[in-house]
């Protein structure tokens, strides 16, 4: 009896909750940037669920559609940022080597630790295994930040260690956690930091020749599994590695490249180990455009522009090189963009709302408006080879959006609200400056 | 004073040259005043009468002194990284991976006369990474700072440094790490050697499978012995650091068990202790002119070493292990000449075509002589002078070092460089003036 009541009332309940969401949203009237197509100076864009249901000039709405007046606004695609951290907790400190439990002499003092040949085989500073998707957290409050200042996505991975982790592309609704992931894993994000002059690896030179050994060993890993399952019986079975399997499991490496130096360097080390990669930074890259196009390696380029440290000595003199990066990073998107190479923007330490104002320094230095445009949304999305399904406004893809009133990169555009798998965002408000009302950032400041 | 460096280096190319009315010292071919026809990067001509062909471009340099560039068989420069000493073995590692084509030490190696240089890694291991031969291609990328056919190299390292790795409070690493005497350096050798056969046992194997079209896959590669099977099979040079007379000893003869040479012993300090040992093994000493006593292990060198170990038949040459010392190698020549009676050939012998021979590249450069690389350094005075100064280097027939266009072109790059800091302060300025006048934080909460 109780069971039959609760049948009637489960439809009577969904109804109810389905006459309260739309079947379908209409912007219309507005200026589209579809990226992927012509802009469209009064169009409409029509959701349902969380898809894009069409988009055009002249659109017969459906009955069911609510309809929002977006005149005077433009819509863009949801920005998308290409490298970030938002939406994971901050990393533990990266695991060195297995220690050694520390011997204790015959009078019960402590001998010192003898590091013994810990190599390569012992995986230092390595958690390729380490998924993103798995500890994203819905309620880091860098997502509302986040898209607060326009961004509907972040592609973000595990940063601590020479293998990172594999990162994930998330939609930040920060909500039901599964529902964030739009893609995984990513990619594999690696760093070249060492870790102290006599632990392995201590120098560059070590950390590069490790990330190769790893690349090897996953190679010869797969022969050897292979091998196996084909043939088990009577044959030794190799050991489990979840660094390699980590490393197998990322479809690109995300390789560090700042300078030109470090840009060339990384080109031709990626190019070794016959891995797709895709390297990040890339301030000096103004320098090899043609290389990179020709390498048809993709380009993260860091939006946090080079800029003299506070801290800085005011006596000191720069070297003329470093002036010149701080003058003319800027000017590396145009370059790329010039060469034909692939490349997508991303924050860096740079705050979410300021990443517009660092893409206009490099409007200014000469990339067009347009292309600036996609490297915030479509090609972030080629790169991680989601295109077919987001980072632009196109029928059948993912419902994230960009509203804004004026320009996207003009000083006093503000963001009116964005919408992530069809669902609307508002932007939280700014914090008050501190200091002009006395009081400590609180809430949602960094 | 800080050299300014030049940083558009487009080299001064003509497809052919003439050094014209200089003192040619050849090293291996004697000395005369004379000149030299260059063409698309190698040395065509070189005599008393040359014959100026129409459209060389003439270098004019009259009372000033031609040799060889310098060749530098233990540098440092113009790398990322120098020590991997986390591990014993580190021979996985290569400076070829790290290279800086933008240190200006380059830029300085050139104005003390250096062409060539063999970058070593640091000597914290027995058996350390890989090394590289350069040139001195200021201007170029990485690639193009390669000596194109020398041969690969490897560090070796025997001593205090390697010792004290595994001594606590030896250079305060936070862990220690084997081996901690000399005897312990002697069976990483052994053992990493014993490990490199072992490992070409089983390519071989595999490769005996795969000719029998039998079910293999091959082996695990590893990074680590692969470098020391090279050497095993002689493709591969050992460069080794060393100071006393027994581990020279040692090395030698382990080196002769295991069936491979030792191409150089550097530093090799108490060489002439054992000079005759030395050369019957075969292998070349690159020592410093007269360090002493700066670590326990170098007390009894002695400024005479590389003259004994020349009388005894040794191939010796000097280097400099040092950004500084690399640019005044010639008067470092020049002490073998006091300390030890060398002659004027021989003693520029041992920054020339003897470093050229160690390094298995005497074909292409090390003396002036018809068909080898236009490596050239040009001093104002005779380079075993102390007042000499290098006027121009030529590397592959192209000028990377002008003494008098450097000095010209200096007030022009201060302007340069004054002008882009003024810049850069005006938009800094701007920014900050933004960031006030708005209330603008820009990051809220955190100190700036």
């Amino acid at each position: 009896m109780k069971q039959a009541i609760r049948m009637l009332l489960l439809p009577a309940a969904l109804a109810i909750l389905q006459a309260q969401s739309p079947g379908a949203i209409a912007l219309r009237g507005a200026r589209v940037v579809t990226v992927s197509g012509p802009v469209l100076e009064k169009g409409t864009v029509l959701l349902r669920d969380s898809l894009i249901e069409a988009v055009g000039a002249n659109l017969e709405l459906p009955k069911d559609a609510w309809v929002i007046d977006a005149q005077g606004l433009t819509v863009y695609p949801g920005l998308i940022d290409a490298l970030s951290t938002v939406g994971l907790p901050e990393s533990p400190r990266a695991a060195p080597a297995q220690p050694i439990p520390a011997a204790v002499s015959l009078f019960g003092r402590q001998e010192p630790q003898m590091a013994l040949q810990q190599g390569p085989e012992f995986r230092p500073f390595t958690t390729s295994w380490v998924r993103a998707a798995d500890l994203v957290n819905p309620g880091d409050h860098r997502i509302v930040e986040a898209r607060s200042a326009g961004f509907t996505s972040a592609v973000s991975f595990p940063a601590t260690g020479i293998f990172a982790g594999e990162g994930a592309f998330l939609n930040l609704s920060g909500e039901k956690q599964g529902r964030m992931i739009v893609a995984s894993p990513a990619g594999q994000y690696l760093t070249l930091a060492t870790h102290g002059f006599g632990i392995f690896p201590g120098s560059l030179m070590g950390v590069l020749a490790y990330i190769r050994q790893v690349s090897l060993d996953a190679d010869h890993y797969k022969l050897e599994m292979q091998a196996y399952e084909t043939h088990p019986a009577g044959n030794q079975r190799p050991n489990y590695d979840r660094a390699v399997e980590g490393l197998l499991e990322s479809p690109r490496l995300l390789l560090p490249a700042d300078n030109v130096v470090q840009v060339d360097r990384m080109l031709r080390f990626a190019a070794g180990l016959k891995r797709p990669a895709v390297l990040y930074g890339c301030h000096g890259a103004y320098r090899v455009a043609d290389r990179i196009a020709q390498s048809s390696i993709p380009v993260l380029v860091n939006l946090k522009w080079p800029e003299r440290s506070k801290d800085a000595d005011p006596d000191e003199e720069e070297s003329y090189r470093m002036l010149e990066l701080r003058d003319r990073a800027p000017s590396t998107p145009a370059a790329l963009r010039k060469a034909g190479a692939h490349f997508a923007f991303y924050s860096g330490a740079t705050p979410p709302r300021e990443m517009r104002k660092a893409v206009k320094r490099a409007i200014d230095a000469g990339l067009p408006e347009a292309d600036a445009v996609r490297a915030l949304t479509l090609s972030a999305a080629e790169i991680y080879g989601v295109a077919d399904r987001t980072g632009s406004i196109e029928r059948g893809k993912i419902a994230n959006l960009l509203v804004t009133k004026g320009d996207l990169f003009d000083d006093k555009t503000k963001v009116e609200y964005v919408f992530i798998d069809g669902v609307k965002y508002e932007p939280a408000p700014e914090m008050p400056p501190a200091g002009r009302v006395g009081r400590s950032a609180s809430g949602g400041g960094e | 004073m800080k050299i300014h460096v030049f940083l558009l280096a487009l080299p001064l190319a003509a497809a052919t040259t003439v050094i014209q009315d200089a003192n040619v010292l050849t090293i291996t071919k004697g000395s005369f005043r004379g000149s030299i026809l260059i063409r698309d990067g190698k040395i065509v001509e070189a005599g008393e009468k040359v014959l100026v062909p129409e459209g060389a471009r003439v270098i004019d340099a009259a009372g000033q002194y031609v040799m060889p560039g310098i060749i530098d068989c233990h540098s440092h420069i113009a790398a990322d990284s120098i020590n991997e000493g986390g591990v014993s073995v580190s021979s996985m590692v290569g400076i070829e991976d790290v290279l800086n084509p933008e240190d200006p030490d380059i830029y300085r190696a050139l104005a003390g006369g250096v062409t060539t240089a063999n970058i070593l890694h640091g000597s914290v291991n027995p058996i350390g990474g890989k090394c590289v031969v350069l040139k001195m291609r200021w201007g170029k990328d990485a690639q193009g700072l390669l000596f194109q056919g020398a041969m690969p190299g490897i560090k070796f390292a025997l001593g205090e440094n390697v010792k004290r790795m595994g001594s606590p409070g030896g250079f305060g690493a936070p862990g220690l790490r084997y081996p901690a005497s000399r005897m312990g350096v002697e069976d990483v050798i052994r053992e990493a050697f014993t490990e490199a056969r072992e490992y070409q046992k089983r390519w071989r194997d595999y490769q005996v499978k795969v000719e029998r079209h039998e079910q293999a896959i091959p082996p695990r590669r590893d990074l680590k012995l692969e470098p020391l099977s090279e050497v095993l099979e002689g493709k591969r040079y050992v460069h080794a650091h060393c100071y006393r007379a027994d581990e020279i000893l040692m090395l030698l003869r382990v080196a002769d068990e295991f069936g491979f040479k030792i191409r150089t012993l550097q530093h090799v300090l108490e060489g002439y202790k054992v000079a005759r040992e030395i050369a019957a093994h075969g292998t070349g000493a690159s020592t410093f002119s007269d360090w002493w006593a700066y670590k326990a292990e170098a007390f009894d060198a002695i400024p005479y070493n590389a003259a004994i170990m020349v009388r005894k038949g040794v191939l010796v040459s000097l280097n400099s292990d040092s950004a500084e010392l690399m640019r005044h190698l010639n008067t470092e020549a020049a002490k073998t000449m006091k300390y030890g009676g060398l002659s004027e050939t021989e003693a520029l012998s041992l920054i020339t075509i003897n470093p050229a021979k160690q390094l298995g590249v005497d074909q292409r450069v090390g003396s002036i002589e018809p068909g080898k690389d236009a490596d050239l350094t040009i001093f104002d005075k005779h380079p075993l002078s102390n007042y000499a100064k290098v006027e121009k280097v030529f590397i592959d027939g192209e000028i990377y070092f002008d003494r008098e266009k450097d000095l010209e072109e200096r007030p022009g790059r201060e302007i340069r460089k004054k002008a882009l800091m003024d810049k850069l302060k005006a938009q800094e300025k701007k920014s900050d003036r933004l960031e006030r006048d708005t209330g603008y934080q820009k990051q809220p909460g955190r100190p700036q």
